[in-house]
């Protein structure tokens, strides 16, 4: 039972890991919910109300207004989803890809290893954003080809790690008695070496999570991501950013918005970490 | 050192072999990705035969395998290209910007390492008081805030609030630049002699360096400190006490030299991922750079620009790995590098 173990009393007791906990559920559920929870759901998007414009932080809009008149904690809030739905997307694509790969060149071996890691190598010898920007190049700035272009350099990460757990979990006894018993080779991959490569990679997609929303953010902050008039914490900071000093609150609080996303899903991921007792 | 030199010639290999790999991805996704890159960048208003033109002109219309020869072959001769976009050559647009970059994140590199590794030391020094619960929390904060959250916050605070530094660009405008040597404008102004203009451009780098090297300073930190405090745990730190090492000596020779092994490493890959961070922090700063150049050439659909921009920052991000391997292979006495054991 894992809530009686001392994993999770570490766990529950450290204060940074349950912060953390707090802050992606907190985000989770605005973001599930943003139409109920939010004091202007009707400004998220499209909307123009120039008598309420580049109002400053007040009891009616804790995080002021845009230029236009719209509600910026309600943008905010709505831009969770965006950030939260890229990442789930991009890891819910990217980590099955790698891991099967990974699954591959560590137990097959021979030329299929040299070529999945040695492809694997290329793709990590670029900057994370500099790669998705080189492919973005090529398309049209949307959230789907931000995605996809995110979701294209982020598997050899998975590749990488599970190669090494599937390198090193194919020399324990349990894989040699499978295979002496004639287990078959997707057997001993799929129901042997994987379910063992499971806490490591639930750990990386927690941290990750961080990441692919922080490259998503960068993407649209440079205008090859979200699309206006959709909210995105990414593109509303350079949005804000021509109206400094003075109307300081539109680019501040979506990057803070960013900044404490990101920091939850690090704090959970470290805090799963010690949990699993995983290195990653 | 037979031995290290070997693993540096099989690094290189292994590095050229990588940079093969790069072109060639490169070199698919510009191809691959739907879209006639011809089309693209002449926009939609042009006849079918100025198109078909272009598509000669950029061995558009030969067999995939042939146009990248072709494209390797021209890259060997430093021929990357005409800038659809700027209509000179990319080799030449990135001369023009690289510098101003490269000088931004080696700045960014210096204070990372100035600041990052000090405050390492001070929180093992201090651990679990004060000085070291902050240097966690800047850790924390510093890898989870984006870069350009960092500029637009540091640019608030240092340059409207405090009003200390300049806001934006690299020069004020009363200032000539100084004669061209390196492109680098404070080192060229440093070369010829032109103080004011050397603190001026000086000045106006502080902010977007400082905003690049956030991400990786925090993490130097704790590296630093809890490699320091794992080797203070050894046997051959203790030895040396019993020997009646100065505490001065252990601390410098036995627990932080080993300790710098782990955090050059991964202070390299920080160092090269600035680059990516430099796209964001030079649109925030109006940051001549050749990031803001590659972000105008994504805007624009102008492939060779791309093509030539993805290439130079991949040979900069595996030349500093190169580096990494060398200053590390050269602090690590004891450096005997694995065969691939399998």
């Amino acid at each position: 039972m894992i809530w009686r173990s001392k994993a999770w009393f570490r766990f529950s007791r450290n204060a940074l890991s349950i912060s953390g906990f707090v802050i992606v559920a907190a985000a989770v559920l605005l973001a599930l919910f943003a139409p109920w929870l939010t004091p202007y759901p009707a400004e998220a998007g499209k909307f123009v109300d120039f008598a309420h414009a580049s109002l400053p932080p007040s009891w009616h809009h804790l995080f002021g207004t845009d230029t236009i008149g719209r509600d910026v904690l309600t943008r905010v809030v709505f831009g969770f989803r965006v950030s939260l739905g890229l990442g789930v997307v991009v890891l819910a694509l990217a980590a099955p890809v790698g891991v099967l790969l990974g699954l591959l060149a560590g137990y097959v071996g021979g030329w299929v290893e040299g070529l999945i890691m040695r492809t694997t190598d290329v793709f990590l010898a670029l900057p994370p954003l500099v790669l998705a920007l080189a492919v973005l190049g090529f398309l049209q700035p949307n959230l789907f080809n931000a995605m996809m272009a995110v979701t294209v350099m982020w598997w050899p990460w998975y590749t990488r790690l599970v190669y090494n757990l599937a390198r090193s979990i194919r020399t324990e006894g349990f894989i040699t008695a499978a295979e002496v018993i004639g287990a078959s080779r997707s057997h001993i991959l799929l129901r042997e070496i994987l379910p063992n490569c499971f806490p490591s990679i639930l750990t990386k997609m927690t941290l990750d999570m961080g990441f692919v929303i922080l490259i998503g953010a960068s993407l649209s902050f440079l205008g090859l991501g979200v699309q206006p008039p959709t909210p995105d914490l990414g593109s509303m900071v350079a949005n804000g950013a021509q109206y400094l000093p003075d109307l300081w609150w539109i680019p501040v609080f979506p990057g803070i918005a960013v900044l404490v996303l990101v920091l939850g899903f690090n704090l959970l991921g470290d805090g799963l970490r010690d949990l699993l007792d995983v290195e990653v | 050192m037979r031995s290290f030199l070997s693993y540096l010639a099989r690094r290189l290999l292994a590095s050229i072999g990588v940079l093969i790999g790069v072109s060639i991805l490169i070199f698919v996704i510009a191809r691959v990705i739907p879209g006639d890159p011809a089309r693209i960048a002449l926009g939609p208003t042009a006849s079918q035969s100025q198109v078909e033109a272009l598509r000669h002109q950029l061995y558009l219309d030969r067999p995939l395998p042939l146009q990248y020869l072709e494209f390797v072959r021209r890259l060997g001769r430093g021929d990357l290209g005409i800038s659809l976009y700027t209509n000179r050559p990319v080799v030449q647009d990135l001369e023009a910007y690289f510098p101003a970059t490269l000088e931004l994140v080696l700045l960014g590199g210096l204070i990372m390492l100035v600041i990052g590794i000090p405050l390492g030391v001070l929180a093992a020094y201090f651990r679990n008081r004060w000085p070291d619960n902050a240097a966690r929390v800047f850790a924390l904060l510093g890898v989870a805030t984006p870069s350009f959250v960092w500029a637009i916050f540091l640019m608030l605070l240092f340059s409207y609030a405090i009003g200390i530094l300049p806001v934006a660009g690299q020069l004020s405008e009363n200032l000539k630049p100084p004669p061209h040597v390196t492109g680098m404008l404070t080192v060229d102004a440093l070369i010829t002699g032109h103080w004011v203009v050397f603190w001026n451009a000086f000045r106006h780098m502080l902010l977007p360096s400082a905003s690049l090297a956030m991400a990786g300073l925090g993490q130097a930190a704790r590296l630093t400190r809890a490699n320091m405090l794992d080797s203070y745990n050894t046997a051959y730190v203790e030895t040396a006490r019993a020997y009646g090492v100065a505490e001065l000596t252990i601390a410098r020779k036995y627990a932080l030299r080993p300790a710098l092994i782990p955090t050059f490493t991964v202070m390299g890959l920080d160092f090269a991922a600035m680059l990516g961070a430099a796209f964001l922090v030079e649109v925030v700063f109006n940051w001549p750079g050749v990031a803001r150049y590659a972000v105008e050439a994504i805007l624009h659909k102008d492939l060779n620009a791309i093509v030539g921009t993805t290439l130079v920052i991949a040979a900069f991000f595996l030349v500093v790995n190169i580096i990494v391997d060398i200053v590390v292979g050269y602090i690590n006495p004891r450096i005997h590098i694995k065969r691939d054991s399998r």
